[in-house]
């Protein structure tokens, strides 16, 4: 089975996250006034196979703990979607 | 004997040769190792220079912390062995696990290149054994993420611990409790952000960089004799 897996990784509440700050100050000057906060993040995409959902979701979970984001300042969000191969 | 130093380089790494020639300055014997080698070559000390290794892609220092090289050098540190990361090398080694916290962007979104002062907090470490506790060095700093985080019990525990060898006098980067350098438990691996190599020497505007690299060398000699 394949998969896409798109991973969020965006900072813990609590650590001061210096690009979403600026973000979020620069965007009443061009008259957006009623946004309350930025954070900015990465997001990554990957496309793998494995025999099952869990097995994916596990996988890319071991991923993120090991290498996607660094759990001193961030967190991860995984979103896993089954792709269909073609002619199935 | 001459003291061996090695230092690390990475593809993206650009201060070797400064570090190098600011190492043979204080009489130790530089000799740069590759990111790809499986050993350290039997060298006294280590340095990790600064630098863009591998491009500092996904976060600074994640995708160094992979080579082939960080074994050696973890069961190096492991066994004592002086190790030093200096600004992206400080990046790698709490990337590696080696130092705790995170090095993450400057406050304000600003990269600061300027010399800045930084306070000699304790002398127990590889980088201070020669200098005075509260003495101030002028030494310059280069980089884009140098604002040192960890959570509470983190700090707590290397402020307990006296394990904070450098503070900002004042804070060019955002750093949590001004912190410039710290060291592990062991306080044969430390990390700072200045970089001692670029005042190595008057002509560079300051020398005050050569009393960490002379504490490097007086620790190999240190470690060699224990």
């Amino acid at each position: 089975m394949t998969f896409e897996a798109i991973v969020e990784v965006v900072h813990l509440p609590g650590i001061l996250d210096p690009q979403g700050a600026t973000v979020e100050r620069a965007l009443p000057a061009l008259g957006y006034e009623n946004v309350r906060s930025v954070s900015v993040g990465k997001s990554i995409r990957l496309v793998l196979d494995a025999p099952s959902e869990t097995e994916a979701r596990d996988q890319v979970e071991e991923m993120c703990r090991r290498l996607l984001a660094n759990p001193v300042i961030e967190r991860y969000d995984i979103r896993l979607t089954q792709l269909h191969e073609a002619g199935a | 004997m001459t003291t061996r130093v090695g230092v690390v380089v990475f593809p993206g790494s650009n201060c070797e040769l400064d570090v190098a020639w600011a190492l043979e300055q204080v009489g130790a014997e530089p000799k740069l190792l590759w990111h790809g080698d499986r050993d350290v070559r039997g060298v006294d000390a280590l340095v990790i220079p600064g630098g863009f290794a591998h491009g500092d892609y996904l976060r600074t220092g994640a995708i160094a912390r992979f080579s082939r090289i960080m074994g050696a050098i973890g069961d190096f540190a492991a066994a004592g062995g002086p190790l030093v990361g200096i600004c992206n090398g400080f990046q790698v080694l709490t990337e590696a696990g080696l130092l705790p916290g995170a090095l993450q962007k400057n406050i304000g979104m600003k990269f600061v290149c300027r010399t800045v002062d930084v306070r000699v907090e304790t002398k127990d470490s590889v980088l201070t054994t020669s200098a005075e506790v509260g003495i101030h060095l002028r030494i310059p700093v280069n980089h884009f993420e140098g604002n040192y985080v960890c959570d509470g019990p983190t700090h707590e525990l290397l402020r307990a611990e006296d394990r904070v060898v450098l503070r900002y006098v004042d804070n060019p980067n955002g750093s949590l409790d001004d912190i410039a350098g710290i060291c592990n438990e062991g306080r044969n691996v430390v990390g700072l952000m200045p970089h001692p190599e670029r005042a190595a020497e008057p002509i560079l505007g300051s020398a005050d960089g050569r009393v960490l690299l002379e504490s490097l060398l007086v620790s190999t000699v240190g470690a060699a004799a224990a």
